[in-house]
């Protein structure tokens, strides 16, 4: 592999309002250090990707920031999200992860219903009214592009469903909780090609609402649908920037090459 | 080229030493049944053994091995349930786990008439609880327990992970993953192992001999109060079961259908717990296709 250093990074800040934003982040597994001094702010209602080999510590840095990582792993730094620091040990973390979503690489409905894997979590957070449970399901049914295919199936169970369908039953579980912000792994990496599209369209639809950040090895996915892009190199930052310019403009010669396929 | 001599050889082999157990159970199993049923019917299953003349039946032993399973149960479940989620969702990887764990694996090795000897020392004699269904129901928890922890623990680890990180990043508490999300998950292994552990204490003697006593008293089956000295239901009176029954008629009775009760007693033991086996199969399955509504 090439050697970059990789003390030298181009971050950008970001003029438009933020939704989250990490300070001096650091992760280790034990004695593993395996993110370094991340400082990114993410801007609200945008598709922000991260990038960089498999390995490099998106996921790693991902689950951050909800909280994910909490027993697997020291996270060091602050995230700030509307003035609080979600990373202090304080914090309440099942009440940010009902404010920060996350969906995993691999579909992972649960064994019930379709109607229970979305409402069960509302009921569980204090809604009990049917018709705000009912809305919350066709809502986010239909904001996740699955209510036509499923809405006479709702109490069939939610594993009878295809991997792309769950995928998708999966995002409406996360967003029927009327998060702030969806932080997604890899969603589409276990996907056949017409699921993927059909999970790219969601996103782009639900970035009027929330705020998204998405892991992706596919950069060509990552070019279609994101507002800004983060390349990860063993740990660093190297650059963030809007996705137009890491793509065609990238400053840094890591990110160059990543890019453009030269890369190790 | 010699990989494929190898191949069939190996299955040659594996498929001779299938077919020996096969016929071993097939004979033993069809030996007990062969002998028993045409000796059972409505009248030995329904009226009180005899001590010393024939025509006795096991209505009694019949009962106490029923109740003495569901009180068993009704103790184990609880403490193997909170032991199983303990260790498969809460206990760290340390020396104490470790040692938790052995401890089971231990325990679950220990020889059945030791288990008996046990409770007959601790429970009948030094707790002064005498021989009766509810020694006989904590010395068959002792046995049961170690079993039924590990298969409760296996059924919550074979739930994928993916399950309980689903779960978090909706807010759940890890209490409520665990009942909620995984428990319901892991119903049907737990089902399954619950209801196998139910063959093995209703076939059990040596725990018992000790434990619940040998005789099998008279009693009401009317009788609803379960402080009373003759009620069906007391757990403090002496319950001989099914299987110390036959240990019993083979060892030391004088009635003269001695043979014949012993054998037509086996057979109805194994049909039961023949039943529990497919019953735990179909019910397993039955439950697995609810939760998850595949067909
Ligand atoms: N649960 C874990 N325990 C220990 N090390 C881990 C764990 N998860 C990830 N790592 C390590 O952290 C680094 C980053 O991994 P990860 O975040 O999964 O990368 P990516 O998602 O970019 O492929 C890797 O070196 C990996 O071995
Ligand atoms: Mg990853």
């Amino acid at each position: 592999m090439k050697e970059y250093n990789l003390n030298e990074s181009f971050i950008t800040k970001i003029a438009e309002e933020k939704a989250l934003t990490t300070k001096d982040l650091q992760v280790y597994y034990g004695n593993n250090h395996a993110i370094f001094d991340a400082n990114l702010e993410f801007p609200r209602f945008e598709i922000t990707a991260l990038i960089g080999a498999s390995g490099c510590g998106k996921s790693t840095f991902l689950r951050c920031l909800n909280r994910m990582n909490d027993k697997r792993a020291r996270v060091d730094g602050e995230i700030m999200y509307r003035n609080l620091d979600i990373n202090s040990p304080k914090i309440n973390v099942y009440e940010v992860r009902k404010h920060i979503g996350m969906v995993f690489q691999r579909p992972n409905p649960f064994a019930k219903s379709i109607r229970e894997n979305i409402t069960f979590a509302l009921k569980n957070a204090g809604i009990t009214k049917k018709e705000i449970l009912e809305q919350r399901l066709e809502q986010s049914l239909k904001d996740a592009a699955l209510w036509d295919e499923v809405k006479d199936d709702l109490d069939k169970s939610a594993l009878a469903l295809s991997g792309g369908q769950q995928q998708r039953l999966c995002i409406a579980r996360s967003i029927a909780m009327h998060p702030d912000i969806l932080l997604l792994d890899e969603p589409a990496s276990a996907l056949d090609p017409i699921s993927t599209s059909k999970i790219e369209e969601t996103l782009e639809t639900l970035k009027k609402n929330y705020t998204i950040i998405i892991v992706t090895h596919n950069l060509q996915q990552a070019s279609r649908i994101s507002d800004y892009t983060a390349f990860l190199h063993l740990g660093h930052i190297i650059e963030y920037n809007t996705t137009a310019n890491v793509f065609t403009k990238p400053k840094m010669q890591a990110t160059e090459d990543y890019v453009s396929g030269n890369f190790g | 080229m010699n990989a494929k001599k190898y191949d069939h050889l190996a299955t040659g082999v594996i498929y001779t030493l299938v077919v020996a157990v096969i016929l071993i159970l097939v004979a033993i199993l069809g030996y007990i049944l062969f002998n028993g049923v045409p000796d059972i019917s409505w009248h030995f299953l329904t009226s009180a053994a005899q001590s010393f003349s024939a025509g006795g039946g096991i209505r009694d032993q019949l009962f106490n091995s029923l109740y003495l399973l569901v009180l068993t149960i009704i103790v184990s479940l609880p403490i193997g349930l909170g032991a199983g989620i303990y260790l498969s969702e809460y206990a760290k990887d340390n020396w104490f786990t470790d040692l938790i764990r052995t401890s089971v694996e231990v325990l679950s090795s220990l020889p059945s008439v030791v288990v008996g000897l046990f409770g007959y020392l601790l429970f009948v004699i030094k707790l002064n609880l005498g021989f009766s269904i509810l020694s006989g129901a904590i010395a068959l928890t002792f046995f049961n327990l170690p079993l039924l922890t590990r298969n409760i623990e296996e059924s919550l680890r074979s739930v994928p992970d993916l399950q309980r990180e689903a779960g978090m990043s909706l807010g759940l508490s890890n209490w409520k993953t665990t009942t909620k999300i995984v428990l319901p998950a892991a119903l049907p292994g737990i089902l399954t192992g619950l209801i196998l552990s139910a063959g093995r204490i209703f076939g059990e003697a040596a725990a018992l001999i000790y434990t619940a006593g040998q005789s099998a008293p008279t009693v009401d089956y009317t009788n609803w109060n379960i402080f009373s000295s003759t009620s069906f239901l007391n757990p403090m009176r002496p319950a001989e079961t099914l299987a110390v029954h036959i240990w019993k008629v083979n060892t030391e009775s004088v009635t003269p259908d001695a043979h014949l009760i012993s054998s037509a007693s086996s057979a109805v033991l194994i049909i039961v717990i023949l039943i529990f086996n497919l019953g735990a199969r179909f019910l397993g399955n039955q439950l697995y296709k609810k939760i998850t509504a595949t067909k």
